[in-house]
Protein backbone atom coordinates (compact mmCIF):
# COMPACT_ATOMS: atom_id res chain seq x y z
CA UNK A 1 0.00 0.00 0.00
CA UNK A 2 1.34 3.39 -0.92
CA UNK A 3 1.77 5.54 2.12
CA UNK A 4 0.70 9.08 1.43
CA UNK A 5 1.24 10.16 4.99
CA UNK A 6 3.70 13.05 5.27
CA UNK A 7 6.12 12.46 8.10
CA UNK A 8 7.90 15.00 10.22
CA UNK A 9 10.60 12.71 11.60
CA UNK A 10 13.43 12.18 9.16
CA UNK A 11 17.03 11.05 9.00
CA UNK A 12 20.19 12.96 8.23
CA UNK A 13 22.13 10.11 6.57
CA UNK A 14 25.39 12.08 6.80
CA UNK A 15 25.25 12.17 10.58
CA UNK A 16 23.96 8.63 11.18
CA UNK A 17 26.66 6.11 12.06
CA UNK A 18 24.30 3.16 12.39
CA UNK A 19 24.82 2.92 16.17
CA UNK A 20 21.45 1.22 16.90
CA UNK A 21 20.48 3.48 19.86
CA UNK A 22 17.23 4.37 18.16
CA UNK A 23 16.54 0.85 16.93
CA UNK A 24 15.01 -0.69 20.04
CA UNK A 25 13.43 2.55 21.20
CA UNK A 26 10.96 2.70 18.32
CA UNK A 27 7.52 1.68 19.63
CA UNK A 28 6.37 0.42 16.24
CA UNK A 29 9.66 -1.22 15.15
CA UNK A 30 9.77 1.21 12.22
CA UNK A 31 13.57 1.50 12.18
CA UNK A 32 16.13 -0.78 10.55
CA UNK A 33 19.86 -0.30 10.07
CA UNK A 34 20.75 -0.97 6.45
CA UNK A 35 24.22 -0.42 4.95
CA UNK A 36 25.38 1.20 8.19
CA UNK A 37 22.61 3.81 8.31
CA UNK A 38 19.20 3.94 9.96
CA UNK A 39 16.22 3.65 7.66
CA UNK A 40 12.71 4.67 8.76
CA UNK A 41 9.98 2.49 7.33
CA UNK A 42 7.49 5.26 6.86
CA UNK A 43 4.34 3.14 6.86
CA UNK A 44 5.06 2.20 10.50
CA UNK A 45 6.36 5.57 11.75
CA UNK A 46 3.97 7.45 14.04
CA UNK A 47 6.20 10.55 14.35
CA UNK A 48 6.40 10.22 18.12
CA UNK A 49 9.93 11.66 18.10
CA UNK A 50 11.39 9.13 20.50
CA UNK A 51 14.27 8.39 18.10
CA UNK A 52 14.94 12.12 17.84
CA UNK A 53 15.28 12.26 21.61
CA UNK A 54 17.66 9.29 21.93
CA UNK A 55 19.97 9.93 18.95
CA UNK A 56 23.35 11.04 20.29
CA UNK A 57 24.54 12.04 16.84
CA UNK A 58 21.61 14.31 16.10
CA UNK A 59 20.97 12.34 12.96
CA UNK A 60 17.26 11.96 13.63
CA UNK A 61 15.54 15.22 12.92
CA UNK A 62 12.10 16.55 13.41
CA UNK A 63 11.15 18.68 10.44
CA UNK A 64 9.45 21.95 11.31
CA UNK A 65 8.66 25.12 9.42
CA UNK A 66 10.83 28.14 10.10
CA UNK A 67 9.41 31.58 10.77
CA UNK A 68 11.13 32.67 7.56
CA UNK A 69 9.06 30.10 5.60
CA UNK A 70 5.84 32.06 6.12
CA UNK A 71 4.53 33.20 2.76
CA UNK A 72 4.43 37.03 2.42
CA UNK A 73 0.90 36.77 1.00
CA UNK A 74 -0.28 36.24 4.56
CA UNK A 75 -1.05 39.69 5.90
CA UNK A 76 -2.34 38.50 9.25
CA UNK A 77 -0.19 36.05 11.17
CA UNK A 78 -1.62 34.40 14.23
CA UNK A 79 0.68 32.58 16.66
CA UNK A 80 -0.83 29.59 18.45
CA UNK A 81 1.42 28.85 21.44
CA UNK A 82 0.97 25.41 23.02
CA UNK A 83 0.70 25.68 26.81
CA UNK A 84 3.94 23.67 27.17
CA UNK A 85 5.72 26.85 25.99
CA UNK A 86 4.85 28.57 29.27
CA UNK A 87 6.98 26.05 31.18
CA UNK A 88 10.16 26.58 29.15
CA UNK A 89 11.38 29.84 30.65
CA UNK A 90 13.09 30.45 33.93
CA UNK A 91 11.64 33.27 36.04
CA UNK A 92 8.58 33.72 33.86
CA UNK A 93 5.80 34.80 36.20
CA UNK A 94 3.45 36.57 33.81
CA UNK A 95 2.22 34.62 30.78
CA UNK A 96 1.21 37.96 29.25
CA UNK A 97 4.89 38.91 28.95
CA UNK A 98 5.53 35.78 26.91
CA UNK A 99 2.58 36.53 24.64
CA UNK A 100 3.88 40.07 24.16
CA UNK A 101 7.31 38.70 23.29
CA UNK A 102 5.65 36.44 20.70
CA UNK A 103 3.95 39.49 19.15
CA UNK A 104 7.38 41.10 18.97
CA UNK A 105 8.59 38.12 16.89
CA UNK A 106 6.47 39.43 14.03
CA UNK A 107 2.99 38.10 14.76
CA UNK A 108 -0.11 40.23 14.42
CA UNK A 109 -2.02 38.27 17.00
CA UNK A 110 -1.54 35.52 19.56
CA UNK A 111 -4.26 32.99 20.29
CA UNK A 112 -3.49 30.67 23.17
CA UNK A 113 -4.15 26.98 22.56
CA UNK A 114 -4.83 26.75 26.32
CA UNK A 115 -8.00 28.80 25.78
CA UNK A 116 -9.31 26.23 23.32
CA UNK A 117 -8.24 23.42 25.65
CA UNK A 118 -10.79 24.72 28.15
CA UNK A 119 -13.51 24.67 25.51
CA UNK A 120 -12.50 21.16 24.41
CA UNK A 121 -12.67 20.03 28.06
CA UNK A 122 -16.21 21.36 28.25
CA UNK A 123 -17.11 19.62 24.96
CA UNK A 124 -15.60 16.39 26.30
CA UNK A 125 -17.56 16.60 29.55
CA UNK A 126 -20.69 16.99 27.46
CA UNK A 127 -19.75 14.15 25.12
CA UNK A 128 -19.13 11.85 28.12
CA UNK A 129 -22.76 12.30 29.17
CA UNK A 130 -23.97 10.61 26.00
CA UNK A 131 -25.36 7.19 26.92
CA UNK A 132 -24.18 4.89 24.16
CA UNK A 133 -20.57 5.77 23.49
CA UNK A 134 -17.77 3.18 23.59
CA UNK A 135 -15.96 3.46 26.90
CA UNK A 136 -13.37 4.20 28.04
CA UNK A 137 -13.13 7.24 25.81
CA UNK A 138 -9.52 7.74 24.70
CA UNK A 139 -8.18 11.27 24.25
CA UNK A 140 -7.53 12.46 20.69
CA UNK A 141 -5.10 15.20 21.71
CA UNK A 142 -1.80 13.35 21.13
CA UNK A 143 -1.47 12.63 17.38
CA UNK A 144 1.24 10.00 17.95
CA UNK A 145 -1.15 8.05 20.18
CA UNK A 146 -4.00 8.36 17.67
CA UNK A 147 -1.75 7.00 14.95
CA UNK A 148 -0.46 4.25 17.24
CA UNK A 149 -4.03 3.14 17.92
CA UNK A 150 -4.87 3.05 14.24
CA UNK A 151 -1.72 1.06 13.55
CA UNK A 152 -1.61 -1.39 16.44
CA UNK A 153 -5.00 -1.27 18.17
CA UNK A 154 -7.57 -0.98 15.37
CA UNK A 155 -10.31 -2.31 17.68
CA UNK A 156 -10.00 0.78 19.83
CA UNK A 157 -10.49 3.31 17.02
CA UNK A 158 -14.12 3.72 18.03
CA UNK A 159 -13.05 4.68 21.55
CA UNK A 160 -11.08 7.71 20.37
CA UNK A 161 -12.74 10.97 21.39
CA UNK A 162 -14.34 12.31 18.18
CA UNK A 163 -13.64 15.90 19.23
CA UNK A 164 -10.98 18.14 17.71
CA UNK A 165 -7.66 18.51 19.51
CA UNK A 166 -7.36 21.98 21.13
CA UNK A 167 -4.76 23.23 18.65
CA UNK A 168 -7.08 22.56 15.70
CA UNK A 169 -10.00 24.21 17.41
CA UNK A 170 -7.76 27.17 18.29
CA UNK A 171 -6.66 27.58 14.68
CA UNK A 172 -10.21 27.56 13.37
CA UNK A 173 -11.59 29.93 16.01
CA UNK A 174 -8.63 32.32 15.73
CA UNK A 175 -9.08 32.58 11.96
CA UNK A 176 -12.84 33.09 12.22
CA UNK A 177 -12.44 35.77 14.90
CA UNK A 178 -9.72 37.57 12.92
CA UNK A 179 -12.02 37.70 9.88
CA UNK A 180 -14.78 39.19 11.98
CA UNK A 181 -12.52 41.78 13.56
CA UNK A 182 -10.79 42.70 10.30
CA UNK A 183 -13.36 42.57 7.51
CA UNK A 184 -10.77 44.01 5.12
CA UNK A 185 -8.84 40.69 5.26
CA UNK A 186 -9.54 37.81 2.90
CA UNK A 187 -9.54 34.27 4.36
CA UNK A 188 -6.41 33.33 2.40
CA UNK A 189 -4.52 36.28 3.86
CA UNK A 190 -4.72 34.90 7.38
CA UNK A 191 -2.40 32.16 8.60
CA UNK A 192 -2.00 30.32 11.87
CA UNK A 193 1.43 29.30 13.15
CA UNK A 194 1.49 26.64 15.84
CA UNK A 195 4.40 26.78 18.31
CA UNK A 196 4.77 23.04 18.81
CA UNK A 197 6.43 20.88 21.46
CA UNK A 198 6.75 17.84 19.17
CA UNK A 199 7.02 16.50 15.61
CA UNK A 200 3.79 14.49 15.90
CA UNK A 201 1.82 17.73 15.90
CA UNK A 202 3.62 18.76 12.71
CA UNK A 203 2.51 15.63 10.92
CA UNK A 204 -0.94 16.24 12.31
CA UNK A 205 -0.99 19.71 10.70
CA UNK A 206 0.28 18.27 7.40
CA UNK A 207 -2.01 15.25 7.28
CA UNK A 208 -5.02 16.13 9.41
CA UNK A 209 -6.83 13.68 11.63
CA UNK A 210 -8.57 10.84 9.85
CA UNK A 211 -10.37 12.71 7.05
CA UNK A 212 -10.46 16.00 8.91
CA UNK A 213 -8.11 18.44 7.21
CA UNK A 214 -6.14 20.71 9.46
CA UNK A 215 -6.50 24.48 9.21
CA UNK A 216 -3.06 25.08 10.75
CA UNK A 217 -0.74 26.62 8.15
CA UNK A 218 2.68 26.39 9.76
CA UNK A 219 4.24 24.51 12.64
CA UNK A 220 7.32 26.04 14.23
CA UNK A 221 9.28 24.20 16.91
CA UNK A 222 9.45 25.42 20.48
CA UNK A 223 13.23 25.10 20.21
CA UNK A 224 13.41 27.69 17.44
CA UNK A 225 11.13 30.07 19.28
CA UNK A 226 12.92 29.57 22.60
CA UNK A 227 16.07 31.34 21.47
CA UNK A 228 14.18 34.29 20.00
CA UNK A 229 11.80 34.56 22.92
CA UNK A 230 14.47 34.35 25.64
CA UNK A 231 16.12 37.48 24.30
CA UNK A 232 12.86 39.33 23.80
CA UNK A 233 11.45 38.40 27.21
CA UNK A 234 14.18 40.37 28.98
CA UNK A 235 13.03 43.51 27.22
CA UNK A 236 9.30 42.94 27.66
CA UNK A 237 7.34 44.98 30.19
CA UNK A 238 4.38 43.24 31.84
CA UNK A 239 0.83 44.53 31.49
CA UNK A 240 0.42 45.21 27.78
CA UNK A 241 -0.95 41.78 26.84
CA UNK A 242 -2.94 39.56 29.18
CA UNK A 243 -3.35 35.81 29.06
CA UNK A 244 -6.88 34.66 28.28
CA UNK A 245 -6.43 31.15 29.64
CA UNK A 246 -7.12 29.65 33.01
CA UNK A 247 -5.16 27.01 34.85
CA UNK A 248 -7.46 24.28 33.47
CA UNK A 249 -6.23 25.04 29.94
CA UNK A 250 -2.58 25.47 30.90
CA UNK A 251 -2.64 22.12 32.72
CA UNK A 252 -3.12 20.27 29.42
CA UNK A 253 0.63 20.66 28.87
CA UNK A 254 1.47 17.92 31.34
CA UNK A 255 0.17 14.40 31.71
CA UNK A 256 -3.13 14.19 33.56
CA UNK A 257 -4.10 17.79 32.87
CA UNK A 258 -6.68 16.94 30.27
CA UNK A 259 -8.21 14.13 32.35
CA UNK A 260 -8.45 16.32 35.46
CA UNK A 261 -10.54 18.77 33.47
CA UNK A 262 -13.33 16.19 33.19
CA UNK A 263 -14.18 16.30 36.93
CA UNK A 264 -14.48 12.52 37.00
CA UNK A 265 -12.70 10.15 39.34
CA UNK A 266 -12.79 7.29 36.89
CA UNK A 267 -9.96 8.21 34.61
CA UNK A 268 -6.46 7.03 33.82
CA UNK A 269 -3.62 9.20 32.58
CA UNK A 270 -0.44 7.56 31.30
CA UNK A 271 2.61 9.10 29.71
CA UNK A 272 5.54 7.71 27.75
CA UNK A 273 5.09 5.22 24.95
CA UNK A 274 5.71 1.97 26.86
CA UNK A 275 3.08 2.83 29.45
CA UNK A 276 0.63 3.91 26.77
CA UNK A 277 1.06 0.60 24.91
CA UNK A 278 0.54 -1.42 28.10
CA UNK A 279 -2.62 0.50 28.86
CA UNK A 280 -3.97 0.02 25.32
CA UNK A 281 -3.20 -3.72 25.51
CA UNK A 282 -5.09 -3.84 28.81
CA UNK A 283 -8.12 -1.99 27.40
CA UNK A 284 -8.21 -4.33 24.43
CA UNK A 285 -8.22 -7.47 26.58
CA UNK A 286 -10.77 -5.97 28.93
CA UNK A 287 -8.21 -6.08 31.72
CA UNK A 288 -8.91 -2.56 33.01
CA UNK A 289 -11.43 -1.64 35.69
CA UNK A 290 -14.45 0.30 34.44
CA UNK A 291 -13.02 3.64 33.39
CA UNK A 292 -14.68 6.64 31.81
CA UNK A 293 -11.68 8.30 30.23
CA UNK A 294 -8.11 7.47 29.27
CA UNK A 295 -5.55 10.16 28.55
CA UNK A 296 -2.39 8.90 26.86
CA UNK A 297 0.65 10.99 26.00
CA UNK A 298 3.48 9.63 23.86
CA UNK A 299 6.10 11.75 25.60
CA UNK A 300 7.39 11.44 29.18
CA UNK A 301 5.53 13.91 31.36
CA UNK A 302 3.08 14.79 28.57
CA UNK A 303 3.55 17.58 25.99
CA UNK A 304 6.18 19.22 28.22
CA UNK A 305 8.34 16.18 27.36
CA UNK A 306 7.99 16.64 23.59
CA UNK A 307 11.07 16.21 21.41
CA UNK A 308 11.03 19.89 20.42
CA UNK A 309 10.95 21.30 23.93
CA UNK A 310 13.99 22.74 25.66
CA UNK A 311 13.41 22.26 29.37
CA UNK A 312 13.32 19.01 31.32
CA UNK A 313 9.64 17.95 31.42
CA UNK A 314 9.40 17.81 35.19
CA UNK A 315 10.98 21.22 35.66
CA UNK A 316 8.58 22.59 33.06
CA UNK A 317 5.68 20.97 34.90
CA UNK A 318 6.75 22.55 38.19
CA UNK A 319 6.82 25.96 36.52
CA UNK A 320 3.34 25.45 35.12
CA UNK A 321 2.15 24.58 38.63
CA UNK A 322 3.45 27.90 39.89
CA UNK A 323 0.96 29.70 37.63
CA UNK A 324 -1.80 28.22 39.77
CA UNK A 325 -1.31 31.08 42.18
CA UNK A 326 -2.08 33.77 39.65
CA UNK A 327 -4.63 32.21 37.29
CA UNK A 328 -8.32 31.43 37.75
CA UNK A 329 -9.36 27.86 36.97
CA UNK A 330 -11.42 28.45 33.82
CA UNK A 331 -11.79 31.47 31.59
CA UNK A 332 -13.32 30.06 28.43
CA UNK A 333 -16.83 28.67 28.13
CA UNK A 334 -19.14 27.39 25.42
CA UNK A 335 -22.17 29.49 24.69
CA UNK A 336 -24.73 26.69 24.83
CA UNK A 337 -26.92 27.49 27.83
CA UNK A 338 -30.14 26.45 26.09
CA UNK A 339 -28.88 23.11 24.82
CA UNK A 340 -29.17 19.67 26.41
CA UNK A 341 -26.37 18.63 28.81
CA UNK A 342 -24.81 16.24 26.28
CA UNK A 343 -24.90 18.67 23.36
CA UNK A 344 -21.56 19.16 21.59
CA UNK A 345 -21.36 21.84 18.89
CA UNK A 346 -20.68 20.46 15.41
CA UNK A 347 -17.69 22.73 14.90
CA UNK A 348 -15.85 20.93 17.70
CA UNK A 349 -16.46 17.46 16.31
CA UNK A 350 -14.13 15.43 14.08
CA UNK A 351 -15.76 15.09 10.66
CA UNK A 352 -15.22 11.38 10.11
CA UNK A 353 -14.41 8.28 12.14
CA UNK A 354 -10.85 7.17 12.86
CA UNK A 355 -11.03 3.64 11.52
CA UNK A 356 -10.01 3.85 7.88
CA UNK A 357 -6.36 3.02 8.23
CA UNK A 358 -5.18 -0.44 7.10
CA UNK A 359 -2.60 -1.77 9.54
CA UNK A 360 0.62 -2.64 7.73
CA UNK A 361 1.55 -5.50 10.06
CA UNK A 362 -0.15 -8.16 7.95
CA UNK A 363 2.40 -10.54 6.43
CA UNK A 364 0.33 -11.20 3.32
CA UNK A 365 -3.13 -10.47 1.96
CA UNK A 366 -3.57 -14.21 1.51
CA UNK A 367 -3.99 -16.02 4.82
CA UNK A 368 -2.47 -19.29 3.57
CA UNK A 369 0.59 -17.41 2.39
CA UNK A 370 0.70 -15.47 5.69
CA UNK A 371 0.61 -18.77 7.59
CA UNK A 372 3.35 -20.25 5.45
CA UNK A 373 5.51 -17.18 6.11
CA UNK A 374 4.74 -17.33 9.82
CA UNK A 375 5.80 -20.99 9.99
CA UNK A 376 9.06 -20.01 8.30
CA UNK A 377 9.54 -17.09 10.73
CA UNK A 378 9.05 -19.40 13.73
CA UNK A 379 11.59 -21.86 12.29
CA UNK A 380 14.23 -19.21 11.69
CA UNK A 381 13.59 -17.63 15.09
CA UNK A 382 14.49 -20.86 16.90
CA UNK A 383 17.86 -20.85 15.11
CA UNK A 384 18.68 -17.30 16.24
CA UNK A 385 20.56 -16.39 19.46
CA UNK A 386 17.45 -14.50 20.79
CA UNK A 387 19.59 -11.86 22.50
CA UNK A 388 18.15 -8.94 20.50
CA UNK A 389 21.60 -7.38 20.02
CA UNK A 390 20.58 -5.29 17.03
CA UNK A 391 23.80 -5.92 15.08
CA UNK A 392 21.84 -7.31 12.14
CA UNK A 393 19.97 -4.03 11.85
CA UNK A 394 16.64 -5.29 13.21
CA UNK A 395 15.40 -4.32 16.69
CA UNK A 396 14.83 -7.92 17.83
CA UNK A 397 15.70 -11.44 16.69
CA UNK A 398 12.01 -11.90 16.04
CA UNK A 399 11.88 -8.84 13.74
CA UNK A 400 15.03 -10.12 12.02
CA UNK A 401 13.36 -13.49 11.32
CA UNK A 402 10.44 -11.60 9.77
CA UNK A 403 12.79 -9.52 7.64
CA UNK A 404 14.56 -12.67 6.39
CA UNK A 405 11.27 -14.28 5.38
CA UNK A 406 10.11 -11.08 3.70
CA UNK A 407 13.37 -11.17 1.71
CA UNK A 408 14.67 -7.90 3.17
CA UNK A 409 17.89 -9.43 4.49
CA UNK A 410 19.79 -12.70 4.61
CA UNK A 411 20.16 -15.17 7.46
CA UNK A 412 23.93 -14.59 7.37
CA UNK A 413 23.35 -10.97 8.43
CA UNK A 414 23.10 -12.36 11.98
CA UNK A 415 26.68 -11.94 13.17
CA UNK A 416 26.27 -14.33 16.10
CA UNK A 417 25.26 -17.07 13.70
CA UNK A 418 28.04 -16.06 11.30
CA UNK A 419 30.63 -16.31 14.06
CA UNK A 420 29.43 -19.78 14.99
CA UNK A 421 29.67 -20.84 11.38
CA UNK A 422 33.15 -19.35 11.10
CA UNK A 423 34.27 -21.20 14.25
CA UNK A 424 32.89 -24.48 12.92
CA UNK A 425 34.69 -23.98 9.62
CA UNK A 426 37.93 -23.22 11.49
CA UNK A 427 37.57 -26.38 13.56
CA UNK A 428 36.79 -28.37 10.43
CA UNK A 429 39.91 -27.16 8.63
CA UNK A 430 42.27 -28.06 11.48
CA UNK B 1 -2.79 -27.02 5.46
CA UNK B 2 -1.54 -27.90 8.95
CA UNK B 3 -1.76 -25.70 11.97
CA UNK B 4 0.69 -23.19 13.36
CA UNK B 5 1.24 -24.24 16.94
CA UNK B 6 2.17 -22.06 19.89
CA UNK B 7 2.97 -23.14 23.42
CA UNK B 8 3.02 -20.92 26.49
CA UNK B 9 3.86 -21.64 30.12
CA UNK B 10 1.66 -19.60 32.41
CA UNK B 11 3.61 -18.75 35.55
CA UNK B 12 1.42 -19.14 38.63
CA UNK B 13 3.78 -17.19 40.86
CA UNK B 14 3.76 -14.01 38.85
CA UNK B 15 0.52 -12.08 38.63
CA UNK B 16 2.06 -9.28 36.61
CA UNK B 17 2.89 -11.58 33.69
CA UNK B 18 -0.67 -12.92 33.46
CA UNK B 19 -1.93 -11.82 30.07
CA UNK B 20 1.44 -11.90 28.31
CA UNK B 21 0.49 -14.98 26.29
CA UNK B 22 -2.74 -13.42 25.05
CA UNK B 23 -0.92 -10.21 24.08
CA UNK B 24 1.65 -12.28 22.14
CA UNK B 25 -1.10 -14.26 20.36
CA UNK B 26 -2.93 -11.05 19.51
CA UNK B 27 0.14 -9.76 17.70
CA UNK B 28 0.61 -13.02 15.80
CA UNK B 29 -3.04 -13.24 14.72
CA UNK B 30 -2.91 -9.64 13.45
CA UNK B 31 0.16 -10.46 11.38
CA UNK B 32 -1.68 -13.44 9.91
CA UNK B 33 -4.45 -11.10 8.83
CA UNK B 34 -7.35 -12.49 10.90
CA UNK B 35 -10.29 -10.09 11.19
CA UNK B 36 -10.31 -7.75 14.17
CA UNK B 37 -13.24 -9.42 15.93
CA UNK B 38 -11.56 -12.85 15.72
CA UNK B 39 -8.36 -11.43 17.18
CA UNK B 40 -10.31 -9.74 19.94
CA UNK B 41 -12.38 -12.80 20.85
CA UNK B 42 -9.27 -15.00 21.01
CA UNK B 43 -7.39 -12.53 23.10
CA UNK B 44 -10.21 -12.02 25.62
CA UNK B 45 -10.96 -15.75 25.95
CA UNK B 46 -7.30 -16.56 26.36
CA UNK B 47 -6.73 -13.74 28.82
CA UNK B 48 -9.59 -14.94 31.04
CA UNK B 49 -8.10 -18.43 30.93
CA UNK B 50 -4.66 -17.19 31.86
CA UNK B 51 -6.03 -15.25 34.82
CA UNK B 52 -8.04 -18.27 36.01
CA UNK B 53 -4.98 -20.47 35.92
CA UNK B 54 -2.97 -17.94 37.93
CA UNK B 55 -5.74 -17.36 40.51
CA UNK B 56 -6.91 -20.93 41.04
CA UNK B 57 -4.35 -23.39 39.75
CA UNK B 58 -0.86 -21.99 40.33
CA UNK B 59 -0.33 -21.64 36.61
CA UNK B 60 -0.46 -24.07 33.73
CA UNK B 61 0.02 -24.21 30.00
CA UNK B 62 -1.66 -22.69 26.96
CA UNK B 63 -1.45 -24.35 23.56
CA UNK B 64 -2.82 -22.51 20.58
CA UNK B 65 -3.29 -24.10 17.17
CA UNK B 66 -3.98 -21.64 14.39
CA UNK B 67 -5.77 -22.97 11.31
CA UNK B 68 -6.79 -20.87 8.32
CA UNK B 69 -10.45 -21.10 9.39
CA UNK B 70 -10.32 -21.52 13.18
CA UNK B 71 -8.19 -21.08 16.27
CA UNK B 72 -8.09 -23.79 18.91
CA UNK B 73 -6.96 -22.79 22.40
CA UNK B 74 -6.20 -25.50 24.95
CA UNK B 75 -5.56 -24.44 28.56
CA UNK B 76 -4.38 -27.09 30.95
CA UNK B 77 -3.54 -26.97 34.64
CA UNK B 78 -2.92 -29.28 37.58
CA UNK B 79 -4.98 -27.22 39.98
CA UNK B 80 -7.87 -28.15 42.29
CA UNK B 81 -10.35 -28.85 39.48
CA UNK B 82 -13.91 -27.47 39.30
CA UNK B 83 -16.31 -29.34 41.62
CA UNK B 84 -19.52 -27.99 40.04
CA UNK B 85 -19.07 -26.93 36.41
CA UNK B 86 -22.66 -25.79 36.00
CA UNK B 87 -22.32 -23.43 38.95
CA UNK B 88 -18.94 -22.16 37.77
CA UNK B 89 -20.50 -21.25 34.42
CA UNK B 90 -22.98 -18.89 36.11
CA UNK B 91 -22.19 -15.23 35.65
CA UNK B 92 -20.92 -13.68 38.84
CA UNK B 93 -20.19 -16.96 40.61
CA UNK B 94 -16.70 -16.86 42.04
CA UNK B 95 -14.63 -18.76 44.56
CA UNK B 96 -11.87 -16.15 44.54
CA UNK B 97 -10.56 -14.80 47.80
CA UNK B 98 -11.21 -11.30 49.05
CA UNK B 99 -7.58 -10.44 48.27
CA UNK B 100 -7.93 -11.46 44.60
CA UNK B 101 -11.16 -9.49 44.30
CA UNK B 102 -9.48 -6.44 45.76
CA UNK B 103 -7.04 -6.63 42.86
CA UNK B 104 -9.94 -6.26 40.45
CA UNK B 105 -10.17 -9.93 39.47
CA UNK B 106 -12.46 -12.76 40.44
CA UNK B 107 -15.70 -11.10 39.32
CA UNK B 108 -17.09 -14.48 38.31
CA UNK B 109 -17.03 -13.63 34.61
CA UNK B 110 -14.04 -15.75 33.56
CA UNK B 111 -15.76 -18.91 32.31
CA UNK B 112 -18.93 -17.12 31.13
CA UNK B 113 -16.77 -14.75 29.07
CA UNK B 114 -14.80 -17.64 27.60
CA UNK B 115 -18.05 -19.25 26.53
CA UNK B 116 -19.44 -15.99 25.22
CA UNK B 117 -16.48 -15.16 23.01
CA UNK B 118 -15.85 -18.63 21.56
CA UNK B 119 -17.76 -21.00 19.28
CA UNK B 120 -17.28 -23.89 21.67
CA UNK B 121 -15.92 -24.39 25.14
CA UNK B 122 -15.23 -27.89 26.39
CA UNK B 123 -14.36 -28.44 30.03
CA UNK B 124 -12.65 -31.58 31.30
CA UNK B 125 -12.05 -31.38 35.01
CA UNK B 126 -11.35 -33.67 37.92
CA UNK B 127 -11.28 -32.46 41.50
CA UNK B 128 -7.77 -32.64 42.90
CA UNK B 129 -6.25 -33.49 39.51
CA UNK B 130 -6.69 -30.51 37.24
CA UNK B 131 -8.65 -28.87 34.46
CA UNK B 132 -8.40 -28.84 30.69
CA UNK B 133 -10.33 -26.27 28.68
CA UNK B 134 -10.62 -26.49 24.90
CA UNK B 135 -11.94 -23.41 23.15
CA UNK B 136 -12.55 -22.97 19.45
CA UNK B 137 -12.84 -19.57 17.82
CA UNK B 138 -14.14 -19.78 14.26
CA UNK B 139 -13.37 -17.33 11.49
Amino acid sequence: MADEFQHSVSLDAQKCIGCTSCLRQCPTEAIRIRDGRAVIRTEFCIDCGRCVRVCQHRAKKAVFDKLSDIDPRFKWRIALPAPALYGQFDELTDIGCLLQALMNCGFDEVYEVARSAEIISECTRRYMRKPNIPRPVISSACPAIVRLIRLRFPDLCDNILPILPPVEYASRVAKAEALKKHPELKPDEICTVFISPCPAKTSYAKNGLSQTKSSIDYVVSMREMYIKLSGLLKKTEPGKVKSGAGIAGVKWASSGGEAEGLYSDRYLAADDMDNAIQVLDAIETGKLPALEFVELDACPGGCVGGAATVENPYIAKARLLSFRRSLPNNRNYLDVADESPDFVPDDAMVDSPFNEYVPPYRLSEDRFEAMRMMAEIEKIYTLLPQIDCGSCGAPTCRAFAEDVVKGECRFDDCIVHLKERYQKEQEGSL
Amino acid sequence: MGALSYHFNIDGEDFSSAGDASVAMKKTLRQLGFPNDVVRRCSIAMYEGEINMVIHANGGTADVDVYPDKIVIVLEDHGPGIPDVELAMKEGYSTSTEQIRNMGFGAGMGLPNMKRYTESLEIETQVGVGTKLTMVVGV
